[in-house]
């Protein structure tokens, strides 16, 4: 990138950079977060940085944002080199951060989150914010209730008072962490919008993603990053000059080399036959009482057969791991009933489903999927501990349970040092991996699948995508939960989408899919 | 006879709450303002103890019940020190920290009596009561409400001073966040380690104070292990309350009358050991915890030292 120089001082006539990155490195024990950075974020810019997960995206953006320190290289500010020191010392820089996960005190209002950072000897002064926040959020078109609870916000409610707070702060930087991954297709065009007004007010905006499709709608100039490293940079001009196509082609080679198109642009076949066939999951009038923090089920029915996919989308946190619990037993239902396989299971607990051939992959792998400091070996046995020929009167048969988990290993292609690492030490995608061996395993005849891709890099999703449809074309029932719409449009023959524990409507997977379903979540998220 | 019997019972149970309820006020006020901010002070204890002897042996040495309360407030707020440097700066883990504080304090403030006063107990002089006037002479109550020492009126002042701190204030919402959500108030620019050390140190005058009245106008002396337990009594609550002064005002009355018990039942003549009677407050604990301890709602990072860049 060295050679960048003379590229970079033709780019300064358009404007002078407020944040110059040279040469920065962030080591971790084990990993090269930040290799060699070079950066310049100018001001009426959308600047993308693009990359999957583990390209260091959000160890660049803590750099920025003063929560962690480079080991090498310099941060320079209006031209001048800055150690940024503290949170506190990036927003009077004047550099404001939108995190991935959302940084308001759900037990605070609104006006309460704002005036968080004020000196702490004032009194909160809610008049003179209101009428700051109200002008601000006039100018942007937002409609923000000061006096909510933040709790009580939806994701894209919580991201704009995050927005407004960064602004109201006199942010000339302007940094969203995946700002996008939660929110709805009309959410992401509003999000759109907000920032082509911004760099207009001559803001810089930093927007990280890894979706391809959003870097091309919304930047000004793209970096891509991977594996910490720094691998392209394409410059506004050219960007104008090239049209959506040929920019995600661009970003398809500088990410993941040869391949062409966007790899996630798969659409599912259609599957006419499965019609005819006997559902092999029902469930009629599920329901679950609200509880803290989720909004329970209401009279969910739905029908699975042999070989088809059903997707559930929808917003996170709408009942869906709820649902997925209900049906894997882990939780009971207050109502309704659950057949599988022509049998009432409602009342089975999980083990009785899971023996029947009921399997369920839950998106907290390293939660409830798996004990971390237990051996890939045995992990891939959780479910049936105690039980032979793993077992035999209590006592554990090693080679058993060594050769059981050696041929899942091959055969799922784990990445693992051996069968007796701890699962903990390995990365997402393999401990994913290891989950569907075991829920996949001897027997499976319908599986629940919830997130299944949720926090995996492209490669991992991918090879998971296709394990989903390799278990549906084995003729298994499959329930997807996804909260994320390419996801399901590749997968599902029909997609149901589920807001605030009721399904409000179930599309057939064909064209116009993807509008039908999008309008479905929007028109009950907003 | 039946009329005096249960007027002398009244006025001496009444007036035994409130004694006793002050030390429990005042630690469950320090508590609540530590938990708010996300610490579990379990170190309560120790820091009453502290404050109950270096506050007795100021009062006894210079001869004056306030200056005793300063010397209590002092020794708390270094014991709070050690905490806040140990727990919020480094982040050890909180309990550990807080138990061993407290049974080492225990024993260095034993030993060191032991070591000054050898087996003797010195009293202090009766503490100087301020009448309210006009309200301690209604019968019955007025003696027993309005006839104490002024540290009582300040700690039930100390509940409104509080209640403004926490809905009216800046710092109020600091705490708050710093309890909730530490990283949201980090990246807002407040240190979250300067709030929290902040809240402890109050924590360890506050139960200084409280232990200082335990010893010198409470008991009039010192005895080796004379907090028993109000500081954990505190903690109880504290996370009763769910963040509400006011709630710590009734709870610490509540308990009060519990530990009054004792005296007033042989004020009335009546013959319980005394060892039966002293379980009445933590058996009020119990049950308190099975009928409201499902409710409480804690702030969600109580016990969780903030390490900046952690997600």
């Amino acid at each position: 990138m060295t050679a960048g120089s003379p590229n970079s001082s033709a780019d300064s006539s358009i404007a002078e950079p407020i944040v110059t990155l040279s040469g920065v490195t962030k080591r971790f024990p084990g990993v090269v977060a930040n290799d060699d950075i070079d950066m310049a974020i100018r001001p009426g810019e959308v600047h993308v940085l693009l990359g999957e997960n583990g390209a260091g995206k959000s160890t660049l953006i803590g750099l920025l944002s003063g929560l962690i320190a480079p080991d090498e290289g310099t941060i320079a500010i209006d031209g001048r080199a800055t150690q940024i020191a503290s949170p506190r010392h990036a927003l009077a820089l004047g550099i404001g951060t939108v995190f991935q996960h959302t940084m308001l005190v759900p037990t605070l209002t609104v006006a309460e989150n704002l005036l968080l950072g004020e000196p702490w000897w004032r009194r909160p002064r809610k008049e003179s914010l209101q009428r700051r926040i109200e002008d601000l959020s006039k100018s942007l078109g937002i409609e923000i209730d000061l006096d909510a609870l933040a709790a009580d916000l939806s994701l894209g409610e919580q991201q704009q008072v995050e927005i407004l707070r960064a602004l109201s702060r006199n942010s000339r930087v302007l940094i969203l962490d995946e700002s996008t991954s939660m929110l709805t297709p009309e959410g992401i065009e509003e999000l759109g919008d907000l920032m082509r007004q911004l760099v207009k007010r001559g803001l810089a905006v930093v927007f990280i993603t890894h979706k391809l499709k959003e870097a091309a709608a919304f930047g000004d100039r793209i970096s891509v990053l991977k594996l910490g490293r720094k691998v392209g940079e394409i410059s506004p001009d050219r960007f104008r000059s090239l049209d959506h196509d040929q920019l995600i082609a661009e970003f398809v080679e500088m990410m993941f080399g040869k391949r062409s198109g966007d790899p996630e642009d798969v659409v599912r076949s259609p599957h006419p036959e499965l019609r005819d066939r006997q559902p092999l999951l029902s469930v009629s009038g599920l329901t679950l009482a609200p509880a803290r923090g989720n909004p329970g089920l209401n009279d969910i029915a739905f029908d699975v057969r042999p070989g088809e996919i059903l997707g559930i989308a929808g917003i996170d946190g709408n009942g869906q791991t709820q649902l997925a619990r209900v049906l894997a037993g882990q939780q009971r239902a207050d109502g309704g009933d659950i057949r599988f396989d022509g049998k009432p299971v409602t009342d089975w607990p999980v083990h009785a489903r899971r023996d029947a051939g009921l399997r369920y992959l839950t998106d907290d792998r390293l939660g409830e999927g798996t004990v971390g400091s237990f051996p890939v070996s045995i992990n891939l046995l959780l479910k049936q501990i105690g039980d032979p020929p793993f077992w035999r009167n209590g006592i554990e048969q090693t080679a058993a349970i060594d050769a059981h988990a050696r041929d899942l290993i091959r055969q799922y292609d784990v990445r693992t040092p051996s069968e007796h690492t701890p699962i903990g030490r390995l990365s997402g995608g393999n401990i994913q991996k290891a989950l569907l061996a075991r829920e996949l395993a001897e027997g499976a005849k319908a599986v629940i699948f919830n997130k299944p891709t949720y926090g995996l890099d492209l490669a991992n999703t991918l090879a998971t995508r296709s394990r989903i449809g390799d278990v549906a074309q084995s003729g298994k029932a499959v329930l997807l939960i996804s909260t994320d719409l390419d996801e399901l449009l590749a997968l599902s023959d029909r997609i149901a989408v589920l807001s605030a524990g009721r399904i409000v409507g179930t599309v057939d997977n064909e064209p116009g899919a993807r509008n039908a379903v999008g309008r479905l979540m929007g028109g009950l998220a907003a | 006879m039946d009329a005096l019997f249960t007027q002398m019972f009244l006025g001496a149970l009444f007036f035994g709450a409130i004694t006793a309820a002050v030390p429990l006020l005042l630690a469950g006020l320090g508590e609540q303002m530590s938990e708010k901010a996300g610490v579990l002070n379990i170190g309560i204890e120790g820091m009453m103890i502290a404050g109950a002897y270096f506050g007795f042996l100021t009062a006894y040495q210079a001869e004056s019940i306030w200056l005793g309360f300063i010397g209590g407030a002092a020794a708390g707020l270094a014991v709070a020190l050690v905490m806040a440097l140990l727990c919020v700066r480094l982040g050890l883990n909180q309990i550990v920290i807080g138990i061993g504080l407290t049974l080492g304090l225990e024993g260095l403030t034993a030993l060191l009596h032991h070591i000054q006063f050898s087996r003797t107990y010195p009293r202090l002089p009766a503490p100087q009561i301020l009448e309210i006037p006009l309200l301690a002479d209604i019968p019955v109550i007025g003696p027993a409400l309005f006839k104490h020492h002024p540290m009582v009126y300040l700690s039930v002042a100390l509940v409104f001073v509080m209640i403004f701190l926490y809905r009216r204030t800046q710092f109020g919402l600091n705490l708050q966040a710093a309890g909730d959500k530490p990283a949201a108030l980090d990246v807002a620019g407040v240190d979250v380690a300067t709030t929290r050390t902040v809240a402890v140190l109050a924590t360890g005058a506050l139960a200084g104070i409280g232990g200082a009245y335990l010893a010198n106008v409470g008991a009039g002396l010192f005895v080796p292990f004379i907090t028993n337990g109000a500081g954990f009594l505190g903690i109880v609550l504290a996370m009763l309350a769910r963040g509400r002064p006011m709630w710590v005002l009734f709870g610490a009355l509540l308990f009060g009358v519990s530990l009054a018990l004792t005296t007033a039942l042989q004020v009335a003549g009546i013959n319980i050991p005394t060892d039966v009677i002293q379980m009445i407050p933590f058996l009020a604990v119990i049950v308190m915890l099975v009928v409201f301890g499902r409710r409480s709602s804690l702030p969600a990072a109580l016990g969780i030292p903030y390490q900046r860049g952690e997600r």
